[in-house]
């Protein structure tokens, strides 16, 4: 490897640790379980997606081979990461928020998760005889 | 006939691709085992997707893909900065409400999944009658903007995808 090939593959790794970095940081610094919830969000992206360019180009400087592993590794997190996000978030609501905190639908039903089973089954009566 | 035997072509198609991505190079034998993959995996799970997406506008799956990506660096600076140099006495976390526009569950789960992944929002959840998400803001001083810049960036081009 020339010496520009290795200064931009160890650029990429610095970035990245510094975007993982700041999001660990952010874990702790954070005050409640919803805005920490950003932290890791934010390392799965930059800091995983620089660790990721910088392998790429390391296997294409150093064997001269298109490695097609790290753009799955990315595809795979993006399927991932925000459903993981998502259950968090929601069994967070369910546990922690009051429901007058949360914002309101603007539709005539309540969010999905604040919705009684009473209520849903009476709407999924209501849909079935209105067809 | 054909359709029995490959109920869903683009998905073969695309875990033949995924195959030979995972194992890194191409041979006769990858593809062979790539195709036999290709064709049991959506015999088998057929059942779980009554509806297929159709895609309406492929072509601006790049388009929303460059976009996202673009997004994802801007926000990561600027959510890094939030959280070394805001204080937590400044920051102002919100809930705030997305009316959708976009009806397909496909089209729904993948505007939730780009909000998630741009830093700075979480979607949290979804209305019982799908109409609106509730996504959590990191610090949002005017939540109108953030509901705007979604619908205008993401859910506008997914409606051109999707429906």
């Amino acid at each position: 490897m020339e010496l520009w090939q290795e200064v931009t593959v160890a650029a990429f790794l610095v970035v990245a640790g510094i975007f993982g970095f700041v999001g660990s940081f952010g874990l702790i610094k954070l005050p409640d379980p919803m805005t920490r919830l950003h932290a890791p969000t934010k390392a799965t992206t930059l800091g995983v997606g620089g660790v990721l360019i910088a392998s790429m180009l390391y296997f294409l400087f150093a064997q001269g081979q298109f490695s097609f592993h790290e753009l799955m590794i990315t595809l795979f997190l993006f399927l991932t990461a925000p459903i993981t996000a998502h259950f968090i978030a929601k069994a967070n609501l369910h546990t922690n928020v009051n429901r007058d905190r949360v914002s309101a639908t603007g539709t005539d039903r309540p969010w999905a998760g604040f919705e009684s089973d009473e209520a849903r089954r009476l709407h999924e009566e209501q849909g079935a005889s209105g067809k | 006939m054909i359709a029995r035997f490959l109920p869903h072509p683009l998905l073969t198609l695309l875990l033949v691709a995924v195959w030979q991505m995972l194992v890194n190079y191409v041979s006769l034998g990858t593809i062979v085992f790539g195709l036999i993959l290709g064709i049991v995996i959506p015999l088998i799970t057929a059942p779980y997707w009554p509806d297929r997406p159709r895609l309406k506008n492929p072509m601006m799956i790049i388009e929303f893909i460059l976009v996202v990506l673009w997004d994802i660096v801007v926000a990561n600076v600027v959510v890094a900065k939030t959280i070394l140099f805001t204080s937590n006495t400044n920051m102002r976390p919100t809930w705030v409400t997305i009316p959708l526009d976009l009806h397909s569950p496909e089209a729904i789960t993948v505007l939730a999944g780009t909000i998630t992944m741009t830093p700075g929002t979480v979607s949290s959840d979804i209305a019982a009658d799908g109409r609106s998400l509730l996504v959590h803001c990191l610090n949002a001083a005017d939540p109108d903007a953030v509901r705007d810049e979604i619908k205008q960036r993401y859910e506008r081009r997914l409606k051109e995808i999707f429906e």
